[in-house]
């Protein structure tokens, strides 16, 4: 995070150096891209804070850990999908899951789609591709992310 | 300022709304209000804020100083599996939630990246940024972590191929947002 900051401050003082008017001029654009989006961003982050506050780690847990076979797949795949979840709470959630005995296909069928499918950001992402464009990309997302869970179990099962 | 409040007719409501849900909460203590807004909007926001603007600029620059030859002949129509690799590569070094890809997403398909490479570039977002890979290894190890990307990545490649084809036969494009 700090790497970017520090990253992007030489790049604007080096642009600076060699053609201040259009180094504003790209300042300026990319700041008005980023105010004609952020209505949107704070009313999905604050849906998701709102949800987020009700799928606990305690509640992820109940829900991964104990159904077996096929059920497992379908409820890492939906919560997968609608949860959005950072990182520094999905990865230790699934550490703990795979201790307590929950297969590495389904971690990976959770992780996959936690992180390709969106349907909390759908709003954002409607907002630069267009709604059909979206669903599109979700739901073969959401498809690929069950073929890669399919194919670890296979690995798994093989090794 | 109508077409404004038009344009977030579903935000601006969500908005006013927790902002009062949450001075209600302080001033009544109701916990789970401040829970909601403590533990998790603040956090939130504490990572957007600081790195989204930050991100915009980088955007902006990008956008002033690469001509759109240079994008087109890199990760355009015709750039093959070199194209492939190379949005891959913009892909994983970054960091940032999928929302922050977005915008991203705009800027190359403006510069002329193709539709398909657009849509690779995304996945490879999601899948293996190196900062979440750290984390990943850490905590579910190195086998499934690599075995994990090796089998995303050709999944991936297909559904942005899909996405490509898709899109440029329906005529679709990106918005600024």
């Amino acid at each position: 995070m700090i790497s970017i900051v520090i990253l992007t401050a030489v790049l604007v003082f080096i642009s600076l150096i060699v053609d201040q008017r259009k180094t504003i001029k790209g300042i300026q654009k990319g700041l008005k891209q980023f105010l004609k989006i952020l209505p949107t961003l704070l009313s999905v982050i604050i849906i998701i804070s709102i949800a987020l506050h009700f799928v606990s780690s305690e509640v992820l847990m109940h829900y991964l850990g104990e159904n077996a076979g096929w059920a497992a797949y379908v409820s890492a795949a939906l919560i997968g999908s609608i949860a959005l979840l950072p990182g520094f709470i999905a990865y230790p959630v699934a550490g703990i899951l795979v201790k307590s005995g929950v297969g590495y296909a389904v971690i990976a069928v959770f992780i996959t789609t936690l992180m390709m499918v969106g349907v909390l950001t759908i709003p954002i992402e409607a907002k630069y591709f267009g709604m059909k464009t979206t669903l599109l990309r979700n739901v073969l997302s959401f498809c690929g992310a069950i073929l890669v869970g399919a194919v670890m179990a296979f690995i798994y099962y093989l090794i | 300022m109508k077409t404004i409040l038009k344009k977030y007719k579903f935000d601006f409501p969500v908005i006013i709304a927790f902002a009062v849900f949450t001075a209600g909460s302080f001033y009544f203590h109701f916990h789970t209000g401040i829970q909601i807004f403590e533990d998790n909007f603040w956090m939130f926001l504490k990572e957007m804020i600081l790195v989204l603007p930050v991100m915009f600029i980088l955007i902006g620059l990008f956008d002033v100083w690469i001509p759109k030859e240079k994008v087109q002949k890199h990760i355009g129509e015709a750039s093959g599996i070199k194209g492939i690799l190379l949005v891959m590569l913009l892909a994983f070094i970054q960091a940032g939630p999928l929302y922050a890809a977005f915008p991203v997403a705009y800027l190359l398909w403006k510069k002329g990246c193709s539709p398909a490479n657009v849509f690779i570039y995304l996945s490879a977002f999601t899948t293996a940024k190196i900062p979440m890979i750290t984390f990943e290894i850490g905590f579910l190890g190195l086998k499934f972590s690599l075995l994990r990307i090796l089998i995303t990545i050709p999944v991936f490649v297909l559904v942005g191929i899909i996405m490509g084809k898709y899109f440029k036969r329906n005529n679709c494009k990106i918005n600024e947002a």
